[in-house]
């Protein structure tokens, strides 16, 4: 297992051209911080630190302002996650159809815990409140793929298939 | 003679292998040299059934499901192209009584059309309301709504006419239009059904709103665990715009309505209508001191109308059928139609819009067949997590916001979850205080803090330590959070807390 809490790696060239290739599309647009974030985080994968002071000169905020929205919203990442991301659901619908018990699965069958990424580097996993499918719950989403009724023989079957493919 | 099918899109019913299930259907087709459209669809909202596929027959659309891959060759075997009856068939999809028992005002369209097709929608009453809408004075339009008695769907209930003359009677040189399509309760889908299957609904709405106030630009603020609905809604706005139903010169009457979709990034409370203002604005979705208003200052300091989607998608049906139609239905101050979602434990799941006034009980039991786990019924959550637990014995309340708020609990945006005899209740109702401390945006101290006190005076009073006090304590914190919160994430955990607890005491007294 690797702690997402571990130093991030420091950005190549590459990286740096995509966050100003992305901070001139956005140049124009009314209230861009969040639209400048995901298309930095959909480029590079999470939100390098580097990143934070060129987003905050090019969209004229401070520093503090940036890295405090980062940090405000879940879905924003500071270090790279797996090659997948699987957000299991934690909400009242799927807790009725007892996702605790596919959760406690999901982390013992890949030796992590949330916010963690498997030791292979293929997934992290993450929590989710509602993913909007709590008529077929327990669900999940890996990546955009969403999936409903889960089981645990039915994630160990996902994890196999899906695992293989970058 | 081509054959059409029809495959829903939607994510619900892509999570149970609607995808792969299109592409057996094509080529298994291609195998037998038979020519097949397939239709991409929204959903009719009958998850229990998905993935539900529909064949085009002289007889109507002939429904088939639950569809998996190893159901389709066999599904050609017994002729289901031309509608022959098979194991998983159900008849005529409108006559299946689940659907046909609906009043569906707002969803009419949903599983129907195909909803990237802007033709499809005209074709089916679409853009009549715009239409109706660009002939009449704004006032008038704003009235209608008024009339029509339509109150917010996301949760609050507030007059969505009353929203909107508020911002009419101000007068700036720029006003917006934002929708609220952060539906993050727990238990509700209606929103992202209505986006993915028929996204033309909110946009016309939107139109309709921004016409009617006098906004020229529209923002829909969509939470990001929707990436479903996310490309859906950019090909329909896209497809809006080619076809001059959005852009500068709408329906060729010369008005300009501009729309686009910003992207939420994982915060429950940008649910809130000022912390989404916030988010749109590129902040820390903290909320925002009312007054003012977002109808008066708002998005960019500029008059925002907020609405919910399907408030606003409920609009274009009131200007084509007038508001008094919409009013028809419905009971008491709760008029029109509420698309319900029936969620969690139960046999048949999905979203059901009846007017005002039907029973919970009808809900859980008459469409929802009771559990899927196939035990009793021991609570149902109404509302989101913010929303109280009520027991089986109070299931005969009717489904209206004031009868609701009178047993002490909330419809919210139309979440029922249903719960088996297997639930814990107090472990549910630390959750409640758990998701308000991972939510909670900050700024207020009972919200941030409270919360945290809350998960830890649970613990100990599941633990047996010092149970009386620490009962006691909660009951304060509750109060606490209640009347020192400024939005309904703080001001409104108590609500499924202090029920669990008033419903289901036992469960806070096993050790």
């Amino acid at each position: 297992m690797r702690p997402d809490a571990a130093p991030a790696p420091s950005v190549s060239g590459r990286a740096l051209d995509q966050i100003h290739a992305v901070l001139t599309r956005y140049k124009d647009v009314p209230g861009p911080l969040l639209e400048v974030l995901h298309a930095v985080q959909a480029a590079i994968g999470y939100i390098p630190p580097q990143s934070i002071g060129l987003i905050a000169d090019a969209l004229n905020l401070s520093r503090a302002e940036v890295h405090g929205v980062i940090t405000f919203y879940h879905y924003f990442r500071q270090v790279p996650a797996g090659r997948r991301v699987i957000r299991i659901c934690q909400a009242e619908a799927c807790r009725a159809m007892h996702c605790e018990a596919l959760t406690a699965h999901a982390k013992a069958r890949l030796r992590v815990d949330f916010h963690e990424t498997t030791a292979d580097g293929r997934y992290s996993l993450e929590p989710v409140y509602c993913l909007g499918n709590c008529a077929c719950s327990p669900a999940l989403m890996i990546d955009d793929e969403l999936h409903g009724r889960m089981t645990v023989d039915a994630f160990d079957e996902l994890v196999a298939k899906s695992g293989s493919a970058p | 003679m081509t054959a059409v099918v029809y495959i829903p899109r939607d994510a619900s019913a892509l999570s149970l292998g609607a995808e792969r299930v299109a592409r057996a259907v094509a080529s298994e087709a291609s195998a037998r040299g038979l020519e097949v459209r397939i239709v991409r669809t929204g959903s009719r909202g009958l998850m229990w059934l998905e993935p539900l596929v529909e064949v085009a027959t002289p007889r109507g659309r002939q429904a088939y499901g639950p569809v998996q891959v190893q159901d389709v060759a066999g599904l050609f075997d017994a002729g289901f192209l031309e509608g022959q009856v098979h194991r998983l068939a159900h008849g005529p999809v409108e006559h299946i009584e689940w659907l046909s028992s609906q009043q569906r005002l707002t969803f009419g369209r949903l599983g129907v059309v195909d909803p990237v097709s802007v033709t499809d929608y005209a074709a089916h009453d679409g853009y009549r309301g715009l239409q109706a809408a660009l002939a009449m004075p704004p006032a008038q339009i704003v009235q209608a709504v008024i009339d029509s008695g339509l109150r917010g769907r996301g949760g609050a209930a507030f007059p969505t006419g009353i929203k909107w003359k508020t911002v009419l009677d101000q007068s700036a040189a720029q006003k917006y239009v934002t929708c609220n399509a952060d539906e993050g309760d727990s238990g509700t889908f209606a929103d992202r059904m209505l986006m993915e299957g028929d996204p033309f609904a909110l946009i016309e709405g939107m139109t309709i709103a921004g016409i009617a106030v006098g906004a020229t630009r529209g923002y829909i603020y969509l939470r990001v665990e929707y990436p479903h609905a996310y490309r859906v809604l950019n090909e329909a706005i896209a497809t809006a715009y080619a076809s001059h139903y959005l852009g500068a010169d709408i329906m060729g009457s010369g008005r300009r309505f501009e729309l686009e979709v910003r992207l939420g990034a994982g915060a429950y409370i940008c649910g809130e209508e000022t912390s989404m203002l916030e988010s749109l604005e590129g902040r820390r979705g903290e909320v925002r001191v009312r007054p003012p208003l977002p109808a008066i200052k708002g998005l960019f300091g500029q008059p925002t109308v907020v609405n919910n989607v399907i408030s606003l998608a409920s609009v274009p049906t009131i200007l084509a059928k007038g508001a008094e139609y919409y009013a028809s239905f419905g009971s008491g101050k709760s008029r029109g139609t509420m698309p319900l979602q029936l969620a969690g434990n139960v046999k048949r799941g999905g979203l059901v819009e009846r007017a005002f006034g039907l029973t919970l009980r009808e809900l859980v039991y008459d469409y929802g067949g009771g559990t899927a786990s196939g035990r009793p019924v021991r609570a149902v959550q109404v509302g989101g997590p913010l929303g109280a637990y009520l027991p089986a014995s109070q299931l005969e309340t009717p489904v209206d916001y004031e009868a609701l708020s009178g047993i002490g609990a909330m419809l919210g945006h139309g979440g029922i979850v249903v719960f088996d005899d297997t639930i814990d209740m107090a472990g549910m109702a630390r959750y409640a205080m758990q998701f308000c401390a991972i939510e909670s945006c900050g700024k207020c101290t009972p919200c941030r803090i409270g919360s945290t006190r809350g998960v830890e005076l649970i613990d100990r009073v599941i633990a047996g330590i010092d149970r009386e006090r620490n009962l006691g304590l909660i009951d304060e914190l509750c109060d606490t959070m209640l009347h020192g919160s400024l939005c309904g994430l703080g001001g409104m955990t108590h609500f499924p807390v202090r029920s669990a607890l008033r419903h289901f005491p036992e469960d806070f007294r096993r050790s």
